[in-house]
């Protein structure tokens, strides 16, 4: 008997989030290969702390970037691959809210514990105090983006050939300017000038991905099971 | 018209009169055009002689916009009323889009070290246009990117429509931010603020570069529409045997 919409809604999400946790590995691992790729740019820059403070908004977000990245192709190929997609594209519930429901629970297992761990990667590179804040305030802002922007990249790809090198050849460029104007945030609060505007075109863009990227996904799930 | 070609050899027949045309019209107007920007136009009072870079840069410029709105439109023609040229015209764009792309953002760097004094700027012109490279790359990969032809021209589709929010960003990037790169003199409300003896030979090279677009796009379609046409054929001829 097909539910509420809400209650499908809420369904899906529990889904996702029960599928997450039975695979617990996945998220330690979105977060161990954020550590890694901020290590490596540590390790490959040098210990200098004048540098390290200049750049560290930049390799925050980049190492966020391919994180986010790298974990897309687990948001529809499982669903894909097991036929569990054609179930949910019959149900109840329009496909482009089932969609939502799967890029929250997504978030919610990978960018959210990048948010978290964050602070502590700004300490490791020197990133003065006034940053931090900021820094937080702009992943809260631009992990959702990320995710609803990777969604497309994540639903075309379905069935195709070599598809992890082709999703990052995607949605990479899609994903610029977000980080542009997360660095720039931070980067202004760093110099003490308003980081408003930035966060401003980070919130708009998240509201613009919130309504057009769950339609295109949705568009190009449901053309990947006909 | 979408009916009237979706006849595919109504289309061969077309083009076949309208490709020497078109070739023409390219060869004589940039032939024509590249004549006025080298010789008869004259040297800017600023730029001096590096300001003929304008003339393959900026139509190169408007051509990269044009062909991904082409293939955008298409490709919603494509998905919409499942027309089968609408999807050989977007993939037939793609290769000629991208190198339009490649001209701008090569020429655009040429141009940039004599006057910015740097081959690249991170401006925000600049970083959509080699958004929009990346893009054309894209779509062409994922086009390629299925065992099944149909799968990958529905997709790709798909990735260039969404690509199209940053066709006016590009447009209004100059406006925007405050960028290096110039903002628009030609394409304005009050008219191009560009003296005639310039003007004249960017809109021959402009003319020029739209002509050699058709050239280019009836060869590549008339050739995907034989490969189709061969492909057949030799299904037909396997199951015969």
């Amino acid at each position: 008997m097909p539910g509420k919409p809400l209650q499908v809604f809420i369904s899906v999400i529990r889904r996702e989030l029960l599928l997450a946790i039975r695979h617990g590995a996945d998220s330690c691992m979105i977060v161990s290969f954020f550590l890694i790729v901020v290590i490596l740019f540590l390790l490959g820059v040098g210990p200098e702390p004048g540098i390290l403070s200049r750049i560290s908004a930049g390799i925050i977000w980049v190492s966020a970037l391919l994180s986010v990245m790298l974990s897309m192709d687990r948001l529809f190929q499982p669903d894909y691959e097991d036929g569990s997609l054609d179930l949910l594209i019959l149900s109840s519930l329009p496909l482009e809210l089932i969609v939502l429901a799967k890029i929250f629970s997504h978030w919610l297992t990978t960018g959210f514990p990048l948010i978290i761990i964050s602070p502590l990667l700004a300490l490791f590179l020197n990133m003065g105090t006034p940053g931090y804040s900021t820094l937080l305030i702009a992943l809260v802002l631009g992990t959702p983006t990320l995710s609803l922007v990777g969604a497309i990249g994540a639903a075309l790809i379905l069935g195709a050939r070599r598809s992890g090198v082709l999703l990052s050849v995607l949605i990479l460029p899609l994903f610029i300017p977000i980080m542009i104007f997360g660095v720039s945030a931070v980067d202004a609060a760093l110099t003490n000038v308003s980081s408003k505007p930035p966060l401003l075109m980070l919130g708009a863009l998240l509201l613009t991905a919130l309504v057009l990227c769950p339609w295109a996904s949705a568009a190009a799930l449901r053309q990947a099971a006909e | 018209m979408f009916n009237y070609f979706a006849n595919p050899f109504r289309f061969l027949r077309l083009t076949s009169k309208l490709q020497p045309i078109t070739m023409l019209v390219a060869l004589a107007a940039i032939g024509l055009g590249l004549f006025y920007a080298l010789v008869e136009s004259p040297p800017d009072y600023q730029q001096s002689e590096t300001v003929r870079i304008m003339y393959v840069h900026v139509p190169a410029a408007w051509m990269a916009m044009f062909c991904y709105v082409t293939i955008a439109c298409s490709s919603a023609v494509a998905l919409i009323w499942r027309h089968m040229l609408a999807n050989i015209i977007a993939k037939s764009t793609a290769p000629i889009g991208a190198s339009f792309t490649f001209l701008a953002l090569a020429t655009g760097s040429l141009w940039g070290k004599p006057m910015w004094g740097a081959w690249w700027v991170w401006d925000a012109r600049l970083t959509s246009m080699l958004i929009l490279f990346f893009l054309y790359l894209g779509y062409i990969v994922l086009y390629n990117a299925f065992d099944d032809q149909s799968r990958g021209a529905r997709a790709a589709a798909i990735l260039s429509i969404v690509g199209v929010i940053n066709i006016p960003i590009i447009k209004f990037s100059v406006d925007w931010w405050n960028t290096l790169h110039q903002p628009a003199s030609v394409i304005k409300i009050n008219g191009p603020t560009v003296h005639p003896s310039m003007l004249t030979p960017l809109m021959l090279m402009a003319v020029g570069y739209m002509a050699l677009y058709f050239w280019l796009l009836f060869i590549r379609t008339r050739a995907e529409l034989n490969i189709n046409k061969v492909r057949k054929m030799l299904i037909q001829q396997t199951e015969t045997h």
